[in-house]
């Protein structure tokens, strides 16, 4: 593999050719901003956040697009870098509506994040503002145009990740705008609601439906888990505030789909939170459930079963286990039927 | 699968899908595939539904249903009749190559077009485009499988891989993308009336004898029943007795009448379930089930890959799955002492050589794939690399098996059935967010009938079989042939199992849900 010196910060550095300028600069421990950039996606250079100055060049370098070249000499945080950086953030706020109080991004808004940064309060450019009405009209993802810095990160997801094409820019200079085919709403598009798009917006343009109003972001706990749905083996991070699960959000790290997931992993979730939910054991009398505690279903359980077997053999009783249910609650089933009731009458819904 | 699901973007060349609609049924599964088919690779769909993926393939050949079997031997009479099969591998890695030439020479392109629907120009296009490509992978989902020669349709995959020389290496294989989170755990873990956890045969004596010095008990000898005898047994008075774990038959199962009829007869009946499911009405005692967001625990994905489940929440009844099992268990007198999900996890790896050195700590970050039989096992991506389990592989000459059920005058349609993108079986109607969404089924017919039918989109038809009659809406669309319609199986109010076969596999007890013979009426 060639390999390329340059300096970063007055750093050596030795990367492989190819390799851009911003992941250069990550392998020393440098960061540098970014908006719509993202590992995953493709690099497009768009939105000017994350240039740096390289010596000899005619203007600041997009670093995310930029490759590396042998003897480079970057500067990521220079004066003339970060007064384009301030202004880019000044400009972008200009025209992004200044609600982060109530904003459900706010904790994760990787805006908010620059501009606390960068101390960017309020703009400097009084100018035009969008006021776009507020899409509500699917139950998965709320669309606020007016938060979108046009980064196009949702396009590329769409597109890269899913293969969906659902949304591209459309209009021209200060009206641009993402959208799906003619200006409609999701739900009257081929939108699939995998919500790759959500889960690489930057600001709170969009957001799960689902989640909003239940917490902020620094609220939650994450406890990255498997996906309960196909056999894919998705993970994903599930959102808890106060015992009680809010959410699904994507986990960048997951061995198989990444970022990815689909209607179902993202939003499906809240079957758990069904108020159908069955909370305590039902014994059934003279053809009526009625509420039992756990050591009377137990006993009867108990006390039918040796009945049964005691009366008819083992082999009169037949155990159905899940695929929906853990290995481990699986083993159970089957230690249970061989060891306790004595047969090998178990199975699950593989065949089915 | 014998392979990876990162195989489909970073390895192959080809995707061959047979009978998977993969961006509905396993959506990520199908994104990356088309991530694939966009960077260049080939895309070859055989399926009589136009589903998403067949938009963006090279081939679609769209099968008449239930001519898998001649299809895949069509494929090969033209391979080898062109010499394009790998013969190294075919000499050093298998066994038996005499009787599937002999098999598959019978099936002459034109004889096949003939059965198939498929032109004789896809048949040796595909053909030897899959032979002469380097790297191909095979995916099939339940539409191989969910015919009475189930069994014969995946060998004949696997005939079709080893033919080619396409198994052993990084973006190749014969790749079944199966349906539920744990489908292949359940089977891992052994509940299944045949072997115990990592497939160890009940009816071998060592092994046996080793689970009874592990568990204090004599353990039966005898294979037990797999679901439709269960239920069989049931309907028969044999068996009086179940307990049913996280599972809806009246809804999932074919020819669901038979098993209410069962549930009624038996005496005794534990539904353990997260809701008052149509199933858990039948019950005795019904316990509250806990959710994935309340346990600790794994599943094994379609890769064979175990992975972590992470309790997020406390149990909703109170008490996690574990624990309800282990308690009914001390009540029946046989006390089982684990501390933890892990505890479980680790007596049962002891015991199953296959996934031996498999521990919590090391699924923590990526999980780990089986076989991994040690600690210092790094796991398996690709099966066979080297050698097949019996060795060699073995080759089977195997005859077209039409369906059990094929429309006639009275019953003129072909019904099909499966899983639509938002739902997931029988547990996504409970998600208030799909289910606003999603509420209904839309069966689809193709136009012509539709227009025979005097239907459009959105009215209802009356769906009889031999077995039972359903209602469902329609949804007017070309995604199906003339004859055929496709209903999914996820709404108790158009319940989908009343009306299909009862034709079975007969080595796997699998029901034909992909074919069955119906009449419709305009409601």
């Amino acid at each position: 593999m060639e390999m390329v010196k340059l300096t970063i910060n007055g750093k050596e550095i030795e990367v492989p050719a190819g390799t851009t300028i911003l992941k250069a600069a990550e392998q020393i421990g440098i960061n540098i901003p970014r908006l719509c950039f993202l590992e995953e996606l493709s690099s497009v250079g768009a939105c000017r956040m994350c240039v740096v100055e390289v010596k000899g060049a005619r203007a600041l370098v997009a670093s995310c697009a930029a490759a590396v070249a042998p003897g480079m000499e970057v500067q990521t945080h220079s004066p003339a870098v970060m007064e384009a950086r301030t202004t880019i953030l000044d400009l972008l706020v200009a025209n992004h509506p200044l609600d982060c109080m109530t904003c459900d991004k706010m904790g994760a808004c990787e805006l908010a994040a620059l501009c606390y940064e960068y101390g960017v309060k309020q703009s400097t450019f009084d100018g035009e503002k969008h006021s776009y009405p507020l899409e509500t009209s699917n139950p998965f993802i709320i669309r606020d145009m007016n938060k979108c810095i046009l980064c196009g990160r949702c396009v590329r997801a769409c597109a890269e990740i899913t293969g969906q094409d659902t949304i591209d820019f459309i209009n021209r200079g200060f009206n641009t705008k993402i959208a799906p085919f003619f200006d409609e709403e999701y739900v009257e598009s081929n939108c699939v609601y995998c919500g790759q798009c959500v889960s690489v917006c930057p600001t709170g343009a969009l957001t799960e439906s689902q989640m909003a109003g239940k917490g902020r972001r620094w609220e939650y706990t994450k406890v990255k888990t498997t996906c309960p749905f196909c056999g894919t083996g998705c993970n994903f991070d599930l959102c808890v505030k106060d015992d009680k699960l809010i959410g699904v959000t994507s986990n960048p790290d997951a061995p198989v789909n990444g970022r990815g997931l689909c209607i179902k992993g993202r939003f499906g979730w809240d079957f758990v939170n069904n108020e159908n939910r069955l909370t305590t054991p039902l014994i059934k009398k003279d053809g009526k459930f009625v509420e039992a505690s756990w050591d009377e279903a137990l006993a009867l359980i108990a006390k039918s079963l040796k009945e049964i077997k005691e009366k008819n053999g083992a082999d009169s009783f037949a155990a159905l286990s899940s695929a929906r249910c853990t290995n481990e609650e699986n083993y159970l089933v089957q230690k249970f039927t061989r060891a306790v009731m004595g047969t090998n009458n178990v199975d699950h819904c593989a065949r089915t | 699968m014998t392979n990876s699901i990162n195989e489909i973007t970073n390895d192959a060349q080809l995707m061959l899908l047979i009978g998977t609609n993969t961006t509905e049924a396993h959506p990520i599964i199908g994104y990356k595939m088309r991530q694939a088919k966009r960077n260049g690779a080939k895309l070859i769909v055989v399926d009589p539904r136009r589903i998403d993926l067949a938009e963006e393939a090279d081939y679609w050949l769209r099968i008449n249903s239930g001519t898998d079997i001649p299809f895949l031997n069509g494929l090969m009479h033209i391979i080898i009749k062109e010499g394009l099969h790998d013969k190294e591998f075919v000499r050093t890695r298998c066994d038996n190559f005499e009787a599937l030439e002999s098999t598959v020479k019978n099936y002459t392109p034109d004889y096949v077009s003939k059965l198939t629907g498929i032109s004789e120009e896809d048949l040796y296009a595909v053909a030897r485009l899959y032979a002469k490509t380097d790297r191909a992978m095979l995916f099939y989902t339940l539409g191989i499988t969910e015919h009475i020669c189930g069994t014969q349709n995946v060998m004949s995959c696997a005939n079709l891989a080893m033919l080619t020389g396409h198994l052993g290496r990084p973006g190749t294989g014969v790749n079944p993308i199966r349906g539920q989170n744990n489908v292949q755990g359940a089977c891992d873990m052994g509940a299944l009336p045949n072997v115990y956890s990592g497939y160890q045969p009940v009816i071998n004596t060592e092994i046996r004898q080793k689970f009874e010095l592990a568990w204090g008990v004599s353990l039966p000898d005898k294979v037990g029943l797999m679901i439709p005898q269960m239920f069989d047994a049931a309907n028969n008075g044999q068996v009086k007795a179940m307990y049913i774990l996280g599972e809806n038959p009246v809804l999932t199962d074919p020819n669901s009448n038979h098993i209410r009829k069962g549930l009624e007869k038996l005496e005794f009946l534990v539904v353990h379930e997260l809701f008052l499911t149509e199933t858990a009405e039948y019950a005795d005692v019904i316990l509250p089930a806990a959710s994935f967001a309340e346990t600790n625990g794994t599943f094994t994905s379609t890769e064979r890959r175990v992975q972590r489940v992470r309790q997020a929440i406390e149990p909703v009844p109170g008490q996690a799955n574990w624990q309800a099992i282990m308690a009914m268990s001390a009540e029946l007198g046989y006390p089982m002492d684990y501390n933890d999900p892990e505890d479980v996890w680790m007596e049962m790896a002891f015991l199953s050589p296959s996934m031996a050195g498999i521990t919590y700590e090391r699924l923590e970050e990526k999980g780990i794939q089986w076989p991994c039989q040690s600690c210092d096992h790094p796991g398996t991506a690709c099966l066979h690399a080297a050698s097949f389990t019996r060795g060699k592989g073995l080759f089977q000459g195997i005859d077209h098996i039409p369906p059990h059920e094929v429309p006639n005058e009275e019953y003129p349609f072909l019904l099909n059935t499966g899983r639509i993108l938002q739902h997931y079986n029988v547990t996504t109607p409970y998600s208030m967010a799909i289910q606003s969404m999603w509420s209904e089924e839309y069966s689809e017919l193709n136009p012509e009938d539709a227009c025979k039918l005097c239907v459009e989109t959105g009215d209802q038809v009356k769906v009889s079989s031999r077995r039972g009659t359903i209602t469902a809406r329609v949804k007017v669309t070309d995604r199906v042939p003339p004859g055929m319609i496709w209903m999914s199986f996820h709404h108790a109010t158009s319940p989908t199992n009343v009306i299909t076969s009862e034709g079975l596999d007969p080595t796997t007890k699998t029901g034909e849900y992909k074919v069955a013979a119906v009449k419709l009426e305009k409601v």
